[in-house]
């Protein structure tokens, strides 16, 4: 049960990764996207807001995404205590502070804000949109490259 | 579901909304989320280190898990279309475009630039929290925050 344990090959991960496109649309109909699950959680709490992006959001069409970022952790919780891999540090240390709670704060609005404004993330776009030939999605990608490659090469003296 | 016929500012009525997905429905949903929180966590994917290291080009490997990953969604989309095939409720499987406008470059800078900081896209925090990572609430959060400042300033920015 060693491969089960271990930390997967890339290859396996990617297949498996891409498989879920068609898993999702053959049994659910529904396209591979995360991100929504911010809008949609957003308007069931706010059914009634000013804000035409909760109240005009159709919650009952998208209700799935909740219902699926819940399995994602419900995965990696088993992937974690039942399956578990070498490794159990998902963040550095450095993070586990005021400071480090601060940066994934803000990370964190960037991620909100910006899959949001662009209409999906590494999932919606990437896979699924690249997978579908959409011309905006590889587009989209180029530029969470830009984004993350700015930071990380421009920035990241202060941040990291 | 005429949306036209809403007057504008008002909330979207429960008839208005479409028709939810059955159990059958939900339960997938559910058993394919948790093998996707599954793989995030196994391929390391839901790693900050990983993601750090493919900024800084030091290693291939996820490059290489997104790489497949997109070549066997796109050989599935087209053997799905060319097929013909339809989900098990019966509808025809069809891609809905994610159109392009100004939010594609500004908002995908963004979110790349979170990335980066965070070590994760939306998925893998979902992971990292369900995998005991708490410090991963706070990039939930801030991802709340940052959608419902989206919302608020949505008419006001390019599209």
């Amino acid at each position: 049960m060693d491969w089960f344990i271990q930390p997967w090959p890339w290859w396996i991960s990617g297949i498996l990764i891409g498989l879920t496109v068609p898993l999702l649309y053959l049994l659910s109909g529904k396209a591979f996207g995360i991100s929504t699950s911010f809008q949609q959680a957003g308007a069931m709490c706010f059914p009634d807001s000013k804000l035409e992006y909760l109240s005009r959001h159709d919650r009952k069409e998208k209700m799935w995404t909740v219902v699926f970022v819940a399995g994602i952790a419900i995965g990696s919780f088993i992937a974690t205590r039942i399956l578990p891999a070498e490794y159990s540090d998902f963040l550095p240390a450095e993070f586990d502070s005021l400071g480090g709670g601060i940066k994934l704060l803000i990370a964190g609005f960037l991620i909100g804000f910006g899959t949001r404004y662009a209409g999906g993330c590494t999932s919606g776009h990437s896979i699924t949109g690249i997978a579908n030939l959409n011309w905006p999605s590889l587009v989209a990608t180029i530029f969470f490259f830009v984004g993350g490659l700015a930071v990380t090469w421009g920035l990241g003296q202060w941040i990291f | 579901m005429n949306q036209e016929a809403i007057p504008a500012g008002e909330p979207l009525s429960a008839e208005a909304q479409s028709s939810g997905m059955s159990a059958v429905g939900y339960v997938s949903v559910l058993a394919i989320g948790a093998y996707l929180g599954i793989l995030f966590t196994k391929s390391e994917v839901a790693r900050w280190e990983r993601i750090h290291n493919m900024f800084l080009f030091q290693e291939a490997y996820i490059y290489l898990i997104i790489s497949v990953a997109i070549v066997v969604a796109m050989i599935s989309m087209f053997l799905v279309k060319r097929l013909g095939l339809k989900s098990l409720d019966g509808q025809l499987i069809v891609y809905q475009p994610k159109p392009y406008h100004t939010g594609v470059i500004i908002g995908g800078t963004m979110f790349g630039a979170g990335w980066a900081i965070a070590g994760a896209c939306p998925g893998p925090v979902y992971a990292q929290i369900g995998g005991g990572q708490w410090m991963a609430l706070c990039t939930l959060a801030g991802a709340m925050l940052g959608m419902f400042c989206y919302a608020a300033l949505k008419p006001k920015l390019p599209h």
